[in-house]
Order: structure tokens, then sequence, then C-alpha cells
């Protein structure tokens, strides 16, 4: 098995990019399991009906789905006892049928409370490149 | 439109255990393809004690609460016109599965856009362990569209 190690904050450079994680679009089965698992039951996300009379076309997913695929772009280059600070601005609403890429870039390298760290920029989009969310992350580096 | 007067705004501290069947759930939620938030054995030969708790898998425990919507209910929030905003993590160490964690949600702030047709909340979690000792604290901020 493969276990991560830590980058070397001397082998990492402003402008890198991290591999970007591509996700299967988003369909009604995904939201219901993540329903479920999140404990997030907010009908919004499930309930056709509800979300209709909410005003909106449609349910749309939980923006903590689309988060979460974000923090997986980082657990799959370091190992998550490096995550310092993780965030997330939401910026559009993810469909049925959307396909989010999430991509990260590291953006700074600094010192944060005596550790080596980088910060990168994480972007999700769909097919069609609507951006879903930014945000960034402190990265503590060896 | 909800009233300023509920800036610090306290919920009753909840207490939430870290389930390995529901870490397992998670990771085929998000579509986790790295055995150590699913495979005890792949976590051990990692170095960790158990499954780690992912980055966001703190805001589903604190969803775990009764009634997770009740806060919105006490102070008049129409769950149909919520969006979340934005969310933020601010990690000390990583948990655990078997672990007792404890959640206490204080309202930090509310301020309004677009003359009020957008309402911003801002809610802190500081998450403890057993120890009374800080794991992480987290952030949502939620927008009410009111119009």
């Amino acid at each position: 098995m493969n276990t991560l190690s830590l980058p070397k904050f001397d082998a990492v450079s402003v402008g890198d990019e991290l591999p970007p994680l591509v996700m299967p679009p988003v369909t009604r089965h995904t939201l219901a399991i993540y329903c479920g698992a999140s404990g997030d039951h907010n009908p919004v996300h499930v309930d056709s009906d509800f979300a209709k009379a909410s005003g909106l076309d449609d349910v749309i997913a939980h923006g903590m789905l689309i988060m979460a695929y974000s923090g997986r772009v980082l657990t799959r280059w370091l190992p998550q006892s490096a995550i310092r600070q993780f965030q997330t601005r939401f910026m559009a609403m993810t469909r049925i049928g959307d396909a989010i890429t999430a991509r990260a870039k590291v953006i700074e390298k600094r010192e944060h409370n005596g550790e080596r760290c980088v910060v990168v920029e994480i972007s999700t989009s769909n097919q069609h490149g609507e951006v879903k969310t930014t945000g960034s992350a402190l990265l503590v580096l060896k | 439109m909800i009233d300023h007067k509920f800036i610090g705004y306290r919920q009753a501290p909840f207490e939430a255990e870290v389930e390995k069947g529901r870490l397992r759930l998670f990771a085929k939620a998000i579509g986790e393809t790295d055995p150590i938030y699913s495979d005890e054995a792949a976590a051990h030969a990692a170095g960790h004690s158990s499954l780690p708790v992912p980055p966001t898998f703190f805001f589903c425990l604190e969803m775990e609460r009764a009634d997770p919507y009740d806060w919105f209910t006490d102070l008049g929030i129409p769950l149909g016109q919520v969006l979340h905003g934005e969310q933020s993590f601010t990690y000390h160490r990583t948990a655990y599965a078997g672990e007792t964690l404890t959640f206490r949600a204080e309202l930090l702030d509310i301020y309004e856009k677009k003359n009020g047709a957008l309402q911003f909340l801002v809610q802190r979690n500081f998450v403890t362990d057993a120890k009374n000792q800080p794991v992480a604290e987290f952030d949502r901020t939620i927008v009410i569209r009111w119009a």
C-alpha cells in the first residue's frame, strides 16, 4: 500500500498544481447517499417537491459534498495532519448532472506559527467551466 | 429578518461519538478511494490509531444533534430559503473513530447585503476532546434569501 509522505517545502514552488480530482456527474443517488452519510437531511437536497416549493427548479447538491471533493485534492497530495486551515466559498449551486473537477495550486510559501507552510488555492467547476466553489488551505510541509 | 440581538446566541453543548460505520459510509458518499478512510488495517499501516475523521466530517458530526436545525426554528430561519455561503475549518490535530467529541456552537455575526434581500449568519463551532483539549473549530456562514 502507498502511504503518503509530506512533500518537502524546498521542493514545492508557487504555481505548482496538485493533481486534479475528476468526479463523475452528481446524481440523485449521489445526494441520497451523502444525505444519509453526512447527517444533513435538509430536504432541498433530496426531495424535488420541497425544492420546487422553495423556488428552485430541482434538488441541489449539498455544498459540503463539493467541499469534501476539494478536501480530497488535499488528502491525495499529503497526509491530512498537514492541513492547518481549510476554507471554501460556495459560488454557485451544484445540480444533477454536474460533473465536478476540483483543482488546487500553490499560491504562497510562508512561515506560520514557526512552521514552513504553503497556501494553496482550491476551486471546483463543472463540465462547462462554471465555478462552483473557491477556497484555500494552509498546509504544513517538511 | 433575523434580529441582531441573536449575535452571541449559543446552543447547548453537544457530544458526538465518531463511529467507524459512519466514516465508511461517508467515504463512500464522497467517492473516497484512499483505504485509510474505510479500512482500519490500512489506517494502522499508515500510522493512524484508527480511521481518521476526514477534514469536512466535523460539520457532519455536529449534524447528529436530535434536530440539527433546531436553532433555525429558535431564530425563525426559513430552511427552504437558506444557502450555504462559506465554510472554514481550523485543525489542531487529527481526530479518530472511537473518540467522543464535544461541540459548542456560538453565533458570531449577523449582517445584511442588497438592502436586506440577503442576510448572512456566521456560526462558529468549537470542537474539543474527552480531555477538553481543542481538536478543531469551524465556521459556517449561511445566507438567507428574503427576496
